[in-house]
């Protein structure tokens, strides 16, 4: 039926898709498709991915589905959304994991063409929910059988029907680029590059894209077309960044800022891979990856790196990060640089792999023998984790130490848009190997930073050991005398809460007093700042502040807590900051924890801030 | 980067005192790599000698190089890291049963797989010597120890046979009390390009002594040793009048002039795995010597060719092009 009226274009600012299907349909692709064009649009945008551990789990199951959540908005917003306004669900499974989600009232695209008996069997539906007449009360309940119109669609393209229903994603993502008035042109030239070798698959996909918008504009499902406005973002140059790509890029520009090479050793495993990934594709930049044979070999090798005057780094998850323990004790112990990304995941043990969570706070901080502390920094958001691990190399090489960088799956999976910084204005990170005729002995110590000299094999004249046996002062030659020993722990801790003095002064947004403090770290910054916002809009008095550095603490921390009558601290463990915080300032915090393998929601932390300030 | 000077083996010398026991076997090795060292042409500071744990991983301090003494079982890891990072540099690797084989062995096997081109010197003693005697996974069965007070029940590794099992480029076997045939190899060991793995067989004086009489003792060692050498005639015996030969899978003694050659640089990990698997107990004697020394791709050479490939064909990446880089937009 082709509609000769115009259809309506109303204004939205702020919507949340999830495309939900099985591990095969191709959501992520899809989800990724839909945002890289939003972002081009100039909305801001908030992504979540959400996929199974299994690669493929059995098709239709109800573990092997695989979402993709894409929020985009005319605002500035700061996560991926809490409740979808349109669901895409791909098969039974997908609709039985993901409905309750879907907010009352909102879209729901169902592809009828999975629900025989035995995808509803998969799914363990012994009735099909389809013949649920609320869905039509409830949702704007779209039913289509996506693989038919695919298989009409691409009935041209001389592909077999196996091959045909591939191109079904892009058949349903038709639909909403038209529906929400964005253009083909990002997919159309991602496919051509991606389909250059196989024209008929090309050719299939173009189709099934266009035949989903033809579908909708047609059918008018959606009664109106919708536009969301660009966002009120500060004027530059922008792309669209993962939190895993940020922070391989960090790395990169870490080491050029600092005129280092970077080597990057690493161990595959769930979710950090992708940092691995993105370094090896850096090799033009002077990058080395080196993939070990374990945990262990991957964080020995970039010890070894540093040690020949390489940058070296690794990357890993919680598991991992047990793993690396010992090494990062004698990395402690040599004095030299190291950055170890710990992208953390749901535990313990091997825990939820795809899931995300904050409890490798403890591990980071505390978790190895003796007394070995170290600089630990954790990124706030997919973009920040460029920063974050800028950071992270400034410190390493300004003060002679490993540093543990946090991150979470969350984030690593994330992706928003990103203000790409001026060259000029990142800050260049100075350091100096020592030259031949040096006097300085191998741990004499910089007065101001306590670091010791770095000194590179090959350095004629400056021959030297160093190892994880305790050091003489200065000398660093081997000592097991007692006020030494005393002497040099204290040293090693006064040089790493030293790192403090050199950061940047913590922000506080909203007033810098008043009735609540919410302190947070990580990848719970957009949900706290989302709630905080809503409760400014209601008077309320609150204010957030987030930690970029979570070990030393800040200096003026303490000072900003006491001008607050509660301090409030939500975080993916069980209160992991809560118990440092309390240790270290002896202030009466409120935990707000959550271990759900699933980050926190604004309107989540709305609600528990209200019980809160109303208490 | 200074001219490299003659070296005299004082050179290599530090000024740390040598700390293992009186009449341990570390100490002629010692002596030979500062020989050796002092003689390859390489500029003292290129050295990096780096080790795990152990008694034998306390060589670096000993060492007047760079040095660095890592943890138990990892020195094969950080030094693929440091040759990686800077390939110009001498990396000897000085390991132990113990570090190499048992909390070590993954890294080893691994290393030797991807033929880095670093030098590894294992000090086999048949025990774990600084944790005071407990048996080690090249300790004999029925041996004795604090751990094994009934006799050690677990079979050992042959180490030679594990390098060869790993295809190791260069494996070659010597002992401490043999100095000339420990530089030769030593020597050999570094002209070669790629991953060398030497075993030394190596008398623990306290915990393990004699353990490797029944080959090395003077008075019956030319009896009970012959020597691999590259494409020679395996012979042995004080007038060199005896020689081995092959016989199916397994070897058998033989006259001198019906000896089988050796060509270490031709051998398969297969036809060395038949020389080193014997029992050292029976007629056949041990061999020592090199085993294998073949010639395959390097990893860090490739590492850094792919390094320069990229270079060549993308341009060499800056700040600038790295902040360029993905698909942008601009908001005003």
């Amino acid at each position: 039926m082709a509609s000769t009226q115009e259809i309506p274009l109303q204004q939205v600012d702020d919507v949340v898709i999830r495309f939900a299907g099985d591990s095969g349909d191709g959501m992520q692709l899809t989800g990724n498709q839909f945002t890289n064009t939003s972002a081009l649009l100039g909305n801001d945008i908030a992504t979540f991915p959400d996929y199974p551990a299994e690669i493929r789990a059995p098709i239709g199951t109800l573990s092997g589905v695989s979402g993709f959540q894409v929020r985009f908005s005319s605002d500035d917003i700061h996560t991926p959304g809490d409740q979808p306004d349109v669901l895409v669900a791909m098969n039974p499974a997908a609709l039985k994991v993901n409905l309750a989600d879907l907010k009352e009232g909102g879209t729901l695209i169902v592809n009828t063409g999975n629900f025989g008996a035995r995808d509803l069997a998969k799914a363990h539906y012994d009735s099909n929910p389809l013949d649920d007449e609320t869905l039509k009360d409830k949702y704007n309940y779209i039913a289509i059988d996506l693989n038919q119109s695919t298989l009409d669609a691409v009935a041209d393209c001389g592909l077999t029907n196996k091959q045909a229903l591939r191109s079904k994603n892009l058949l349903a993502l038709g639909m909403l680029y038209y529906a929400y008035a964005r253009p083909f042109e990002t997919t159309e030239k991602w496919l051509e590059a991606k389909f250059a070798n196989k024209p008929e698959v090309l050719d299939a996909n173009l189709k099934a894209l266009h035949a989903g918008a033809l579908i909708a504009e047609n059918s008018e499902f959606f009664g109106v077309k919708y536009e969301v406005g660009s966002a009120p973002l500060t004027p530059g140059k922008y792309r669209n960044m993962g939190g895993n790509a940020a922070l391989a890029m960090g790395l990169v520009a870490g080491v050029k800022l600092a005129g280092l090479k970077l080597f990057y050793g690493s161990y595959p495993i769930t979710p950090a891979s992708d940092v691995l990934h993105a370094l090896a594709g850096y090799k033009n930049y002077g990058v080395t990856t080196f993939q070990g044979e374990d945990e262990i070999a991957a964080v020995c090798s970039a010890i070894g790196a540093s040690w020949a005057g390489t940058l070296g780094a690794t990357g890993t998850s919680g598991p991992g990060l047990a793993l690396k323990g010992e090494a990062l004790g004698l990395s402690v112990m040599i004095e030299q640089p190291l950055i170890v990304v710990d992208v953390q995941r749901a535990g313990p043990s091997t825990g939820m792999p795809t899931k995300t969570e904050q409890a490798d706070l403890n591990q980071a901080i505390f978790g190895r023998n003796g007394e070995t502390p170290l600089p630990v920094v954790s990124c706030s958001s997919p973009g920040d984790c460029f920063e974050a691990a800028i950071e992270a190399v400034r410190i390493a090489v300004t003060y002679m130490t490993p540093v543990i960088l946090l991150s979470d799956g969350y984030i690593g999976n994330g992706a928003e848009p990103f203000l790409v910084p001026d060259a000029s204005s990142l800050p260049k990170i100075p350091h100096q190997f020592s030259q031949e005729g040096d006097t300085r002995q191998p741990f004499e110590r910089d007065p101001e930073t306590l670091a010791r000299p770095w000194i590179k094999p090959g350095t004629p004249g400056l021959e030297h050991r160093v190892g994880g046996l305790e050091k003489e002062e200065n000398s660093g030659n081997v000592s097991y005398d007692a006020e030494n020993h005393e002497r040099m722990t204290l040293l090693r801790e006064q040089k790493v809460n030293g790192v403090a003095k050199s950061y940047a002064p913590l922000k506080i947004f909203g007033e810098d007093h008043g009735d609540v403090l919410v302190l947070g770290w990580g990848s719970t910054y957009g949900a706290i700042r989302g709630a905080v916002e809503r409760c400014h809009a209601d008077g309320q008095s609150i204010s957030q502040v987030h930690l970029r550095n979570m070990w030393p603490l800040p200096l003026d921390l303490q000072d900003i807590m006491k001008k607050f009558d509660k301090v409030v601290i939500p975080e993916l463990n069980r209160g992991q900051l809560n118990r440092i915080i309390r240790a270290e300032y002896l202030v009466d915090t409120i935990s707000l924890p959550k271990i759900q393998g699933k980050p926190y929601g604004g309107a989540e932390l709305f609600g528990l801030f209200q019980d809160i300030l109303n208490d | 980067m200074s001219t490299v000077t003659e070296y005299k083996k004082k050179d290599f010398v530090s000024d740390q005192e040598v700390r293992w026991c009186p009449g341990c076997g570390d100490y002629a090795i010692l002596a030979s790599v500062q020989q050796v060292f002092a003689g390859l042409g390489v500029a003292k500071e290129n050295f990096a000698v780096i080790s795990g744990i152990g008694c034998s991983s306390r060589f670096p301090y000993y060492m007047n190089t760079y040095g660095f003494h890592t943890i138990h079982g990892r020195a094969p890891a950080v030094a693929s890291g440091v040759k990686i990072a800077n390939p110009e540099l001498d990396v000897w690797v000085i390991t132990g049963d113990g570090d190499a084989l048992s909390i070590g062995g993954n890294h080893l096997i691994h290393a030797m797989r991807r033929n880095l081109n670093i030098k590894v010197l294992l000090f086999n003693n048949r025990i774990y010597g600084l944790t005071k005697g407990q048996y080690s996974p090249t300790t004999s069965p029925g041996k004795v120890t604090g751990s094994s007070p009934y006799g050690s029940l677990d079979q050992p590794f042959n180490p030679i046979a594990v390098a060869l099992g790993a295809n190791a480029s260069f494996v070659a076997r010597t002992a401490d009390t043999q100095p000339k045939h420990m530089k030769e190899i030593f020597a050999a060991a570094h002209a070669h390009k790629g991953f060398a793995f030497v075993e030394i067989l190596q008398n623990c004086v306290i915990f393990n002594d004699k353990v490797f009489d029944h080959i090395v003792e003077r008075s019956i060692r030319d009896d009970r040793q012959v020597d691999l050498r590259d494409g020679q005639p395996m012979v042995y015996g004080k007038e060199l009048d005896k020689g081995v030969r092959f016989s199916g899978n397994s070897l058998e003694v033989c006259k001198a002039s019906e000896a089988s050659s050796w060509n270490a640089s031709e051998a398969t990990s297969a036809d060395a795995m038949r020389i080193c698997q014997g029992s050292e107990l029976e007629d056949i004697p041990v061999p020592m010597g090199i085993f294998k020394a073949i010639e395959r791709p390097v990893l860090e050479e490739d590492i850094h060719k792919q390094v320069a490939a990229a270079t060549e064909n993308l341009g060499e990446g800056t700040l600038e092009s790295l902040l360029d880089s993905g698909e942008t937009w601009n908001i005003d």
